[in-house]
């Protein structure tokens, strides 16, 4: 972990109530994609915890919902204003489980986290499938953005206007993968695992106090203990999990 | 000049009066990571019960303005695995002594925590929970009446020749009566104050945020309830009084001096910022120069 000062460099509106925001500043603390950083915003006393995007020696991409009055703030932030941000949290992705032909599954606010996974893995040499789950058009992102790295895209649309009309289950049930890789929320887990063949990885979401391990506001069970979303998580091993 | 931090508490004297609040600070070794936390007075383990607990279910955490409200509801390992683990790994990354945070469900489970730990050199005091607003049937229980903190405190004191610390709750009627009560019985000195009953309702679900509906509200906007019951306790007893409560900074910390407090703790502040307690200590010696102060610990009681 590593707090430390960063500059917003552009931050804007890239589907329904979904922003871009991109940061200038030491990202050195961000090692693996899944992991989290915590943002402070002026006129309110917790942070916010918002999954990385993409990363690079100097910039931080994010992307974030408007869900209440902190990411609405958030929102309004223009080039230039500072922003005080702890790095380098939650253990992230491990990507030396995934085979040679990994899924990616993306539900939502669950998409951004996926875009730094699939660079790693490919970057690794696989051959990655990436399923993006929206529930219409214009919530979709992100898409073509996955489509330049090279990996084939399927979406699927609740309402049907883009891609498969449905859940993401209703594509992951006809391909063929060497193991999974999820972020999303957590009814969109259960039905994954009802029909998931391998072994796989899921990042959790839980309302945090400190997001570093030390408040225990964010634990949940484990087959192997009690672990903390934050610290231990939130990326948990499909084995591990109690649902 | 070379400003005085030092304060002694029950007999032992700590290099500055910054003490992390149990809760917030886990068993140390977390925040070590972040700098070396021998530069603080001391701080206080996460709160100990004989049985491992996982807790409340979550959400246990909710904003409020200016503060949140927690539900952990004593997460922790139980007392033979703190002494087991936790505390050989403290060991490794802090060289003073600190304060056992003890809970309990009964009076039998206050006196076995306490007695298990006694024999542990590193720690120096206790610091017994009778006020966790957060689980049932026992913590709050105790400490919301005069006569089960004292009954508390009467048995606790029999199993420890270290400074018993009284961790008392706000939410009663008057906390000078509880207070007073512990010092008949024994206490060597009384913490306050713990977290404050609170609840938030998500307007999207029309339900509490918290799973387990309430939860002890804390942070900077509990400050001024802190200063007035560290204040009130102050003169209630002789014993030295431990004030905690929504402080965040160096002044804040000469404030809660000034009421009566012998030290400080430091929780919320902790979580939103994992530098608070170092960046205060840092602080200090130039706020106390900003009000004329050589000494902390001739301030203590200053506003009385």
């Amino acid at each position: 972990m590593k707090q430390s000062i960063f500059t917003v460099e552009e931050n804007k509106n890239i589907a329904n109530n979904t922003m871009k925001m991109v940061l200038a500043g030491d990202t050195s603390d961000i090692t693996k994609a899944g992991q989290f950083v915590n943002i402070k915003i002026e006129g309110f006393f917790l942070r916010r915890p918002i999954s990385v995007c993409d990363v690079d020696d100097h910039s931080l991409t994010l992307i974030y919902k408007i869900v209440g009055k902190g990411t609405e703030a958030m929102a309004s932030l223009v080039k230039g204003e500072e922003l005080d941000i702890l790095t380098g949290l939650g253990n992230g992705y491990n990507t030396s489980k995934s085979g040679i032909n990994p899924v990616l599954i993306g539900g939502g606010a669950g998409v951004p986290p996926m875009y730094n996974l699939a660079k790693k893995l490919i970057l690794e040499g696989k051959q990655l499938k990436v399923i993006l789950g929206f529930n219409n058009s214009s919530e979709i992102f992100f898409k073509e953005e996955f489509e330049e790295l090279g990996t084939e895209v399927y979406i699927a649309t609740v309402d049907g206007s883009v891609g498969t009309k449905g859940f993401v289950t209703d594509v992951l049930k006809n391909l063929d993968y060497t193991y999974f890789y999820t972020c999303g929320p957590e009814n969109m887990f259960r039905a994954i695992e009802a029909i998931v063949k391998t072994s796989g990885q899921y990042s959790f979401e839980e309302r945090m106090g400190c997001g570093f391990g030390a408040c225990m506001g964010c634990s949940c069970e484990t087959k192997y203990g009690n672990k903390r979303i934050c610290k231990d998580g939130p990326v948990l091993e499909r084995e591990e999990i109690i649902w | 000049m070379v400003k005085d931090l030092n304060t002694e508490l029950c007999g032992i004297t700590l290099d500055n009066p910054i003490i992390p609040a149990s809760g917030t600070f886990g068993y140390g070794y977390e925040f070590a990571e972040l700098y070396d936390i021998n530069c603080l007075g001391s701080f206080s383990f996460k709160g100990t019960t004989l049985d491992a607990r996982f807790g409340n279910p979550t959400p246990r955490i909710a904003e409020t303005p200016d503060g949140m409200i927690n539900a952990v509801g004593l997460q922790n390992p139980g007392v033979d695995m703190v002494i087991e683990n936790e505390i050989p790994k403290l060991s490794k990354v802090y060289n003073k002594k600190v304060i056992a945070n003890v809970s309990g469900f009964s009076i039998d489970e206050y006196t076995e925590v306490v007695k298990r730990l006694d024999s542990q050199e590193q720690i120096g005091w206790f610091e017994v929970n009778v006020s966790c607003p957060n689980v049932h049937g026992g913590g709050m229980a105790f400490g919301t009446t005069a006569s089960g903190a004292a009954e508390v405190t009467k048995a606790v004191r029999r199993m420890t020749k270290k400074p018993v610390l009284m961790k008392l709750s706000p939410n009663v009627t008057d906390i000078t009566e509880i207070a007073k009560a512990c010092e008949a019985e024994g206490a060597d000195g009384i913490s306050l104050i713990n977290t404050l009953l609170g609840m938030r309702i998500d307007l999207k679900t029309k339900k509490p945020v918290i799973a387990n509906k309430m939860g002890g509200f804390s942070g900077h906007a509990v400050l001024p309830v802190a200063l007035r019951m560290v204040y009130q306790v102050y003169e209630a007893v002789r014993i030295p009084v431990v004030g905690m409560g929504g402080v965040s900074t160096a002044e804040e910390v000469i404030e809660m001096m000034l009421a009566g407090a012998t030290a400080v703790e430091i929780g919320a502040a902790n979580l939103i910022n994992p530098y608070a307690c170092r960046d205060i200590i840092k602080d200090l010696p130039q706020a106390m120069e900003k009000y004329k102060i050589n000494s902390l610990k001739d301030i203590i009681g200053g506003a009385h």
